[in-house]
C-alpha cells in the first residue's frame, strides 16, 4: 500500500522540484525589474567608447537604475526637423544593439532613444526636454578628435542641465575601446 | 506618319543613379536604332554637357532647333516645344526630364512639354537621375547631403510605359569621372571631394535600384488583369499576383522599453526588404499613467526618425484589431515581441498570442523578435558573462 502510493507521489514530486528548478533558473536569468532612476547616456557619430559606456552601466548598476542611451542624431540644415533619417538610423540602431548587449552583461535594463536636433546641442537640449533623468554620462572628446563631446558642449551641458552630470575623458587613444556601428551591426 | 493620330505616345524614362552614368549616351544609341529601323527621329533637346562620346552618339539624328530666351539679361536655351509639336516626329529624344524651363515658357517644368508632346502622340525617349524624383529628395538630400532644386513628381515617372535602369557601380563612374568623361578636368576635384564619393553613390544606386523594382512590380500588378481572361490557372495566379509581390510590416508594439527592440528589428527588415513599416499599439481601456505617456512618447519620436508609421487603436480586443489594421492596411508579415510567460493554468485555458494571432490572419507571416542579448549571454564562457571587474575603471581593449 505505502509502495503504491510513494510509486504515485515520488515522480510527482520530483516533477514538480524540476519544474521549479527549471522555472527559478529562467527567472534568474531574466534582468531585474528596473527601479525609477535613469541614467541619461548620450552619444553620437558612428562609434562611441566603451570605457564610457561601462562606466555609465557599473553607475547604473550601482543605483539600480535604468540606463538610457541616447543617440543623438543631427539634422541638416536643408532638411526639415521632422524629416526620417534613415542612414543615422541604421548605425544608431547598430549601436543602441550594442549597447544593450553589453548592458544585458552588467544585468542593468537599457530604455533606448533616439534625439534629433540641427547639431549635438539642440539633440542635447531636446533630450533635456523629453527625458527624466537622474544623472548623465557623458564621453569627452580625446585630444585627436573622435565623437565624444567638445568642450564647449560639455561647458553648455553643465551649465544648462539640472542634476548630477558626469563627463568622463578616455585615457590615451591607444588604451580606448570603442564600439562602432560596423562592429555593432 | 506624324502626329495626326490621337493615339498618345509611350514615354520610355532612362533612369540613373547620378550624372555621368551614360543615360544620354543610352538614350542616344537607342533613337539612332529606332532611326535605322526607319521611324522618324528627332532630338527634342541634347544636354551633352560637352562630352565628346555623347555628342558623336547624336551624329546623324535630326535636332529641333533650340529656342532662345532672355532672362534678366541672360541669353538661355530651352527645347522648343511648338517646333517639336509642328516637326511632328514619330519619336523625340527629349534630355532632362527634371529641368525647370525659363520664366515666360508655355510650361514651367520640362516634364510637362513632355506630357504635351506625348500628348500630341509623338513617342519620347527622355533622362532623369533619381535624386529629381519628388518623393525621394529628402531621402537622397539626407544620404548625400545634397539637395537637387528641380524635381519630377513620382506620376510622372510611374505614367512612363517603360523605365530602364542604367547602372554602373560606383567604382566605375569615379573612374568615368577622373578620366574627365563626365566632368571637365577643372570641376572633377571638387566633384570627387563633394557629391561623388563612393558611399553616397552606393546609396543612391540602392535608392535607384530599389525604384526601378518598385516599378516594376506595381506594373506586375497592374499587368496582371489581362492574363485572368486566359485559362483558369492563370486567373489564380493572377489574382494571387499583387498580394504576394508587395511587401508590408506591421509591428505590435506597447509603451515599454522592450518595445524598441521590435521596433529596431522591424525597421531593418523594412529596410531590408525595402517596404513601409507600420507600428501598432491596441490600447485597452483606461488612461496612461505616467510612464506609459512617456514612452508613447518615446515611441512617437522613434517612429518619425525611423520613418514608421505608429498607430493607435483603443480595443480590448487585441487579435480582432490586430487583424483589422493588418487587413487595411495590407500587412504581409507582423512582428511582435516575445510574448510573456504565462502560467501552466493559463496556457490551458487560453492559446499563446502567436497561435491567436496565426489563426486570426491567414497568409500572414507572423514572426516573434526575440531578445538577442539574451542568445549571446547563454553560451559565453563564464568570464565573459560575467560583469568586468568593477575596481577597474577601464576594459581591455577590443578588436573592431
Amino acid at each position: 500500500m505505502v509502495a503504491d502510493v510513494l510509486v504515485t507521489v515520488v515522480p510527482l514530486v520530483l516533477v514538480a522540484v524540476a519544474t521549479w528548478v527549471v522555472r527559478g533558473r529562467r527567472m534568474r536569468r531574466a534582468l531585474p525589474p528596473p527601479g525609477p532612476g535613469r541614467v541619461l547616456f548620450p552619444f553620437r557619430g558612428r562609434e562611441l567608447s566603451i570605457p564610457a559606456l561601462e562606466a555609465a552601466l557599473r553607475l547604473a548598476r550601482a543605483e539600480h537604475a535604468t540606463l538610457v542611451p541616447v543617440y543623438l542624431a543631427e539634422v541638416p540644415l536643408h532638411l526639415s526637423l521632422d524629416c526620417a533619417l534613415p542612414r543615422q538610423s541604421a548605425v544608431a540602431l547598430a549601436l543602441l544593439d550594442a549597447v544593450e548587449q553589453r548592458a544585458r552583461r552588467f544585468e542593468v535594463p537599457v530604455d533606448t532613444r533616439i534625439e534629433k536636433g540641427r547639431d549635438a546641442r539642440h539633440a542635447l537640449r531636446q533630450m533635456l526636454r523629453h527625458e527624466r533623468y537622474d544623472r548623465i554620462v557623458l564621453a569627452a572628446e580625446t585630444a585627436a578628435g573622435g565623437d565624444g563631446f567638445t568642450p564647449a558642449e560639455t561647458a553648455w551641458l553643465l551649465a544648462n542641465a539640472p542634476g548630477e552630470i558626469v563627463v568622463l575623458r578616455p585615457a590615451r587613444e591607444a588604451d580606448v575601446a570603442t564600439l562602432t556601428a560596423s562592429h555593432a551591426a | 506618319m506624324g502626329a495626326a493620330t490621337t493615339r498618345p505616345g509611350r514615354l520610355k524614362v532612362f533612369l540613373g543613379m547620378a550624372a555621368g552614368v551614360g543615360k544620354t549616351y543610352r538614350m542616344l544609341q537607342e533613337g539612332q536604332a529606332e532611326a535605322e529601323a526607319g521611324r522618324d527621329v528627332v532630338i527634342g533637346w541634347l544636354e551633352s554637357h560637352g562630352r565628346a562620346e555623347t555628342e558623336s552618339q547624336a551624329i546623324g539624328l535630326e535636332a529641333v532647333a533650340r529656342l532662345r530666351v532672355e532672362h534678366r539679361g541672360t541669353l538661355l536655351e530651352e527645347m522648343d516645344l511648338r517646333g517639336v509639336l509642328s516637326r511632328a516626329p514619330e519619336l523625340c529624344l527629349i534630355d532632362e526630364l527634371a529641368h525647370t524651363n525659363a520664366p515666360g515658357l508655355l510650361h514651367a517644368k520640362r516634364h510637362e512639354d513632355v506630357t504635351a508632346v506625348l500628348a500630341a502622340g509623338i513617342d519620347v525617349y527622355s533622362t532623369v537621375n533619381v535624386q529629381h524624383l519628388e518623393s525621394l529628395n529628402d531621402q537622397v538630400a539626407e544620404l548625400t547631403t545634397t539637395r537637387v532644386r528641380e524635381t519630377v513628381p513620382d506620376e510622372v515617372l510611374a505614367s512612363a510605359d517603360e523605365l530602364v535602369l542604367i547602372d554602373l557601380t560606383p567604382e566605375a563612374l569615379i573612374e568615368r569621372l577622373r578620366a574627365g568623361k563626365v566632368y571637365p578636368a577643372a570641376r572633377v576635384e571638387s566633384a570627387l571631394n563633394n557629391f561623388f564619393k563612393i558611399e553616397h553613390l552606393s546609396a543612391l544606386r540602392e535608392v535607384a535600384l530599389r525604384q526601378v523594382a518598385e516599378e516594376v512590380e506595381a506594373k506586375r500588378v497592374v499587368g496582371a488583369a489581362p492574363i485572368t481572361r486566359r485559362r483558369d490557372e492563370e486567373r489564380v495566379l493572377a489574382s494571387a499576383a499583387p498580394a504576394a509581390i508587395g511587401e508590408r510590416l506591421l509591428a505590435l508594439v506597447e509603451p515599454t522599453p522592450a518595445s524598441q527592440r521590435v521596433v529596431r528589428r522591424a525597421w531593418r527588415s523594412a529596410q531590408r526588404l525595402g517596404t513601409e513599416l507600420d507600428l501598432l499599439w491596441v490600447q485597452p481601456p483606461g488612461s496612461l499613467d505616467d510612464v506609459s505617456s512617456e514612452q508613447l512618447d518615446a515611441l512617437r519620436r522613434l517612429a518619425v526618425v525611423l520613418g514608421a508609421h505608429l498607430l493607435v487603436e483603443p480595443s480590448d480586443d487585441l487579435v480582432g484589431t490586430v487583424r483589422r489594421v493588418a487587413l487595411e492596411r495590407g500587412t504581409t508579415y507582423v512582428l511582435i515581441g516575445e510574448p510573456r510567460r504565462r502560467g501552466a493554468l493559463q496556457r490551458l485555458l487560453r492559446p499563446s498570442l502567436p497561435s491567436r494571432l496565426l489563426e486570426a490572419l491567414p497568409g500572414i507571416d507572423v514572426r516573434i523578435v526575440a531578445d538577442r542579448t539574451r542568445r549571446e549571454a547563454a553560451p559565453a564562457p563564464a568570464a565573459a558573462s560575467a560583469p568586468p571587474d568593477v575596481s577597474s575603471p577601464f576594459s581591455p581593449k577590443e578588436g573592431r
